[in-house]
């Protein structure tokens, strides 16, 4: 125990560098499969080291990453929002609606930021508001939500997107580097800041420790939640704008089953379920590395449904792994 | 007292020999004995972190020693799982009594247990019937088929006896029994180990309170830094012993009370009530004063507290600080205001677990240490060290994680996070409950040099040398009300508890 | 009055209650006993899959994979089926309910002796069950011209005015709730779930019991395998996707504490119901069918709302005569 080392009056800051630390941090090992399954990636495949390829592959993680930047916040607060997939069906919906009656692509946005923000709202005020549990709400608020979607849509499909709506999931920014994957980048860095460096992120760790005593620290505990699921539903609202522009259709069961993946990939990101931990550097890597992967089987032309399996047993593995390791460890040192 | 048996010539109903545990990093356990005797009571007494919980946990079978012998009856058993434990007959009742809030009182005495009909099916029937039959025993009105949840914590406690008979245990270990318990309630318990003795059960019993060891305890047993440094009668031995033994120091009662110039009313609370919880909540409190909340359990001055500084919202009431009219809706407004609370529970509403010391501390003061915001890690260790130290924490380091702590050193987290928001009044709710008596003079000697700087002090407490040797003032609630108000120059002990319980000056 | 709106079965029953009156207005004949018995069996496979999800919450955990094991079981049903239709039927039964087990236990050992939390644990089963079914049908589908009659015709065989569906529904019903109440491991199912660290001391193998919980749910999840498949006569990867929302919502529906320890099985049967009737009901009354999944949704909202109310825990009352009151 720590107070075998007595200090009489001054205790240090740290005893292990911030180097030190890093080093045997989760993000590390992260980095480590990263690496690994990039050099695997570039022997298995001609294909994988090209630009243009790597850029399209891009694509597949970008908007799940977007709002998993989000969820992780939420996560860590100790809650669980799984109705974002159903807020991106329920956005590309309205914006599909207002193309409809004849909107261009300015309100289109608005629309889209609408749709998610309110969203977002509903979930945040029944879960701080009514005080119910987040994982139960939103999954009444995931059928809700897309249900809607459906009662709109049916069977049907908007199209005859703008033109210059087709900017957000298609578009490049320079060179390779789409639109999407400059804003993932950028999020990436808003929401590192954010949880990292601000008051804010501080409560989001306080409260998911120990809500309670968050309160009783004067941590605004309900204001922080509302604004983590309100976060949740724009972010949602904003994946929804890439990806209805990127596909230029919308059916009520667009995005189905992504709110599983976008755990997955907080989860693999290191940000612990129970929450208090993790933070977003992992989930960067853990976007890129579940991004690789599938992009790496696309080439080898396995079917998805097969790198969902990968996806699962990594998902168990990672955590289980170091569990594993720990106690054989414990073991050799009996 | 019952008399003392002979139980130096009985054979032990259990013994442990040169028991050793180890976790990873701690030697919780080393080499200690303990022998408990039928019809016995035997205090097991100790700091906190003295190896108390991990040998009730090895008498349970949730731990495994790592070396030693367990006897049952002179014979070697193991205890693989809890399960074995109750087999042969040892069984513990707990902090808080943890039992089954939705489950029934009856499968709450049977659970594991229960009785089957011929199919291998619980007899409801009969499983209503014996848990009657039980709580009649423990001289319990209670009804078996109610839900747990509805009774009190009292009755909880009859329900957790009665399920250490329903398994006719030989053994029963009791951890701090009284320590949720109105005066009332203490004194039924101690006749119901009265009675348990009378029925040959040998009695581990586990407490912080002095006068209740030497109230029903037969034999003691001390433990220091894990291990037994001493054991004998109860009647051999003194108070001051017994503490010296544990600290193996001597620590006098004595409460580093200092005189201060009482200045001008800080805080003023008139017509304070709330619907179910207290009422008619009256009072001033003064610059540098130490105000003594005292009463039993349950009397609602946790609950006058908490809604004081916003976490429940009072029915009617005004609250003045410094003259000025206050309204105060979350305890992020009351530290904005200079109100603190340090609450009485410190796992679950103080320290936040997960979370390094230093950011613990500057939680309600990250207004001050960020700028527009953002962190400044740099003002965060140096508020943190400047009230750690003020308040002599022990630790390796600010980044350790506050979990890591000994209950006394996280309590002087608990307190440094409060006092670093530089507070006018602060509220400490039972500021030494469950911390060992080092920790705790600390926490005295620092609350008189708070004082002395000028900060107006709550003091809630269910202690009575700590109330009489600590506060300027007191006020008694009972049931939700100031039943008593006393100077320090009448103060008595008498007098405190005779204001708690009700009972009049004549009778 | 209060005490009985307390019950939340009670609660339960006069909602279904009101919601069949509702539908009558529009519909008179959907109250027929025959329908009633239609609806009924329509919803057998959602009431034993709720059991077992049941059984799983009461432990405080939560079983993702429930949808994914029995699509996979289905398969395997449908493949012994397809391979070797002279295998009498209830061994292919045996063979998906013991498969779905083994396939619970899984999920169970990996909660029980890695610690992992449950709903990680079963996020990823669901993925890694589903993709197992693309590696053995390599994606095909198995239409109903490859199963074998007896295959198809035993769900839907009479036995007593009864289809056999619904009376195995019965028949898990009677047997879970036999479990549940008087046999020590339902017990423990509770107690895990409603206290987890006094259930270690009162001598219950946590980890083990909520093993034994995701067996059980694993089986049912199994059986239910088979009774899709040959109800609808068609096995495919994506079969029952996404229905583990379904069955979670029942259990919310009927009452079960998403915190653990606070459930029953009529609740279960009860909370299916309720779903089944609305789902029953929309095309009878002229609400579109895809209006389904929104109303489900806010039922589940409204349920949940209405059982954090009843299991709000009363503030302590200290005033003597706020105690009278």
């Amino acid at each position: 125990m720590a107070e075998r080392t007595l200090s009489p009056r001054v205790i240090p800051d740290r005893l292990q560098s911030r180097g030190n630390r890093l080093l045997k941090s989760w993000e590390s090992l992260l980095l480590v499969v990263a690496v690994l399954i990039f050099t695997i990636n570039s022997f298995a495949s001609p294909y994988f080291l090209d630009p243009w390829n790597l850029s399209d592959a891009t694509f597949n993680f970008t908007e799940k990453a977007m709002i998993a930047f989000a969820m992780a916040l939420v996560i860590i607060a100790g809650e669980i929002d799984l109705s974002v997939a159903s807020i991106i069906a329920l956005s590309s919906t309205a914006m599909g609606l207002a193309v409809s009656f004849g909107f261009d692509t300015p309100v289109l946005i608005a629309v889209g930021l609408g749709t998610g923000l309110v969203c977002g709202m509903i979930n945040g005020l029944l879960i701080t508001g009514l005080g119910l549990p987040s994982i139960v709400v939103t999954i009444g608020t995931m059928s809700l939500f897309r249900g809607l979607s459906f009662i709109i849509l049916g069977d049907k499909a908007f199209t005859g997107y703008p033109a210059s709506f087709a900017y957000f999931g298609q578009g490049y920014v320079w060179w390779v580097f789409s639109f999407e994957f400059v804003l993932f980048a950028l999020f990436a860095a808003i929401y590192s800041v954010l949880l990292h460096k601000t008051n804010f992120g501080r409560a989001v760790y306080a409260i998911g420790n120990n809500q309670t005593a968050a309160l009783f620290s004067g941590v605004r505990v309900g204001r922080v939640k509302f604004i983590l699921f309100l976060l949740t539903g724009l972010m949602a609202g904003i994946a929804s704008i890439c990806l209805t522009s990127r596909l230029g259709s919308t059916r009520p069961s667009i995005a189905l089953g992504v709110e599983l993946e976008v755990v997955t990939m907080v989860v693999l990101g290191g940000v612990s379920i129970l929450g208090g931990s993790g933070t977003i550097p992992g989930v960067v890597l853990a976007a890129f590395i579940m991004g690789m992967v599938t992009f790496g089987f696309g080439l080898l032309n396995v079917p998805g449904i097969v790198m969902s399996i990968f996806i699962g047993v990594l998902l168990i593995s990672v955590i289980a792994l170091p569990i594993l390791w720990a106690r054989a460890r414990r073991r050799v040192a009996h | 007292m019952l008399q003392e048996t002979t139980t130096s010539r009985l054979k032990p109903a259990i013994a442990l020999e040169g028991i050793s545990k180890s976790f990873p990093g701690v030697r919780a356990l080393s080499e200690v004995s303990l022998s408990l005797y039928p019809g016995s009571v035997t205090a097991l007494i100790g700091e906190n972190g003295a190896g108390k919980s991990t040998l009730v946990k090895i008498l349970t079978g949730i731990y495994q020693p790592d070396a030693g012998v367990i006897r049952v009856d002179g014979e070697e058993t193991h205890f693989p799982t809890a399960q074995s434990a109750a087999y042969a007959g040892v069984t513990a009742i707990h902090q808080e009594t943890v039992l089954f809030d939705e489950l029934s009182v009856a499968e709450n005495i049977f659970l594991g247990h229960a009785p089957r009909n011929r199919f291998g099916l619980i007899d409801w029937k009969k499983l209503n019937g014996d848990a009657r039959e039980l709580l009649r025993r423990v001289g319990a009105e209670i009804d078996p088929t109610i839900r747990l949840r509805d009774l009190g914590i009292a009755n909880k406690h009859m329900v957790a006896i009665a399920r250490a008979l329903s398994i006719d245990a030989s053994v029963v270990i009791m951890d701090e029994p009284t320590a949720a318990l109105s005066h009332k309630e203490i004194h039924e318990l101690y006749e119901l180990i009265d009675r348990l003795k009378a029925d040959g059960k040998a009695i581990l019993f586990i407490s912080h309170k002095f006068d209740e060891i030497f109230r029903i305890a037969d034999r003691y047993t001390v433990f220091r830094d894990g291990g037994m440094v001493g054991e004998g009668l109860i009647a051999d031995v003194t108070q001051d012993q017994l503490v010296k033994m544990m600290v193996g120091r001597d620590v006098g009662q004595v409460f580093p009370k200092v005189d201060v110039a009482i200045g001008e009313p800080v805080l003023t609370v008139s017509g304070y009530r709330h619907p179910t919880e207290f009422e008619d909540i009256n009072f001033e409190l003064r610059r540098g004063e130490i105000l003594g909340f005292y009463g039993l359990i349950g009397a609602g001055r946790s609950e006058f507290m908490q809604s004081l500084i916003g976490i429940t919202r009072p029915s009617a009431g005004a609250v003045k600080l410094d003259g000025e009219v206050l309204v105060i809706r979350s305890p992020a407004e009351a530290i904005e205001a200079g109100i603190v609370y340090v609450p009485e529970e410190r796992g679950r509403q103080g320290a936040i677990i997960g979370l390094p010391i230093f950011q613990n501390v500057t939680l309600p003061s990250l207004h001050r240490t960020s700028r527009s915001g953002f962190l400044k890690l740099a003002n965060e260790f140096a508020l943190a060290r400047e009230y750690t130290q003020r308040l002599d924490l022990r630790a390796a380091s600010l980044d350790q994680d506050v979990g890591t702590l000994s209950g006394g050193n996280q309590q002087k987290v608990v307190i440094a996070k409060w006092l670093a928001t530089q507070p006018k009044v602060i509220i400490l709710d039972e500021p030494t409950k469950g911390i060992d008596i080092g920790s705790k003079a600390a926490v005295h000697a620092f609350m008189s040099e708070l004082a002395g700087q000028g900060l107006s002090v709550i003091m809630v407490s269910s202690e009575i040398p700590e109330i009489t040797g600590m506060a300027d003032r007191v006020i008694v609630m009972r049931e939700g009300r100031i039943v008593g108000r006393f100077e320090r120059s009448e103060l008595s002990a008498e007098k405190l508890v005779r204001a708690a319980a009700g009972i009049s000056e004549a009778a | 009055m209060a005490k009985i709106l307390k019950n939340r079965e009670i609660l339960l029953v006069v909602a279904i209650a009101a919601l069949l009156m509702a539908i009558t207005l529009r519909f008179p004949g959907f109250v027929a006993p025959a329908n009633l018995a239609r609806v009924y069996n329509d919803t057998s496979i959602l009431i034993i899959l709720a059991l077992g999800q049941m059984a799983v919450i009461l432990t405080r955990c939560i079983d993702l994979s429930m949808a994914a094991n029995l699509a996979l079981c289905g398969m395997v049903a449908a493949m012994i089926n397809a391979a070797f239709p002279g295998v009498p039927i209830p061994l292919v039964i045996l063979a998906v309910v013991v498969l779905g087990a083994l396939l619970g236990s899984i999920n169970g050992l990996l909660v029980w002796k890695l610690d992992i939390p449950p709903i990680v644990v079963t996020l990823g089963t669901l993925t890694i069950y589903r993709g197992t079914i693309f590696l053995l049908s390599n994606g095909a589908w198995i239409n109903a011209h490859q199963m074998s009659d007896a295959f198809k015709a035993l769900p839907r065989a009479p036995l007593a005015g009864l289809p056999v569906l619904s009376w195995l529904s019965v028949l898990a019903i009677a047997a879970v709730y036999l479990l549940m109440t008087r046999t020590p491991v339902g017990r423990a199912f509770f107690a895990v779930g409603g206290n987890p660290h006094a259930a270690v001391y009162t001598g219950i193998d946590v980890g083990r019991t909520r093993f034994l919980a995701y067996c059980l749910s694993g089986a049912l999840a199994g059986l239910s395998g088979y009774l899709w498949v040959s109800r609808y006569a068609v096995a495919y990867v994506d079969i029952a996707a996404g229905f583990e929302l379904d069955i979670i919502a029942a259990c919310v529906i009927g009452g079960i504490s998403i915190a653990g320890g606070i459930g029953s099985v009529p609740g279960a049967v009860l909370g299916s119901l309720f779903l089944g009737v609305i789902k029953n009901a929309l095309p009878v009354v002229n609400i579109s069918p895809f209006a389904q999944l929104a109303i489900s949704g806010t039922v589940i909202i409204i349920a949940v709302a209405v059982n954090a109310r009843a299991e709000k825990r009363k503030g302590r009352v200290i005033l003597k005569k706020a105690e009278a009151v």
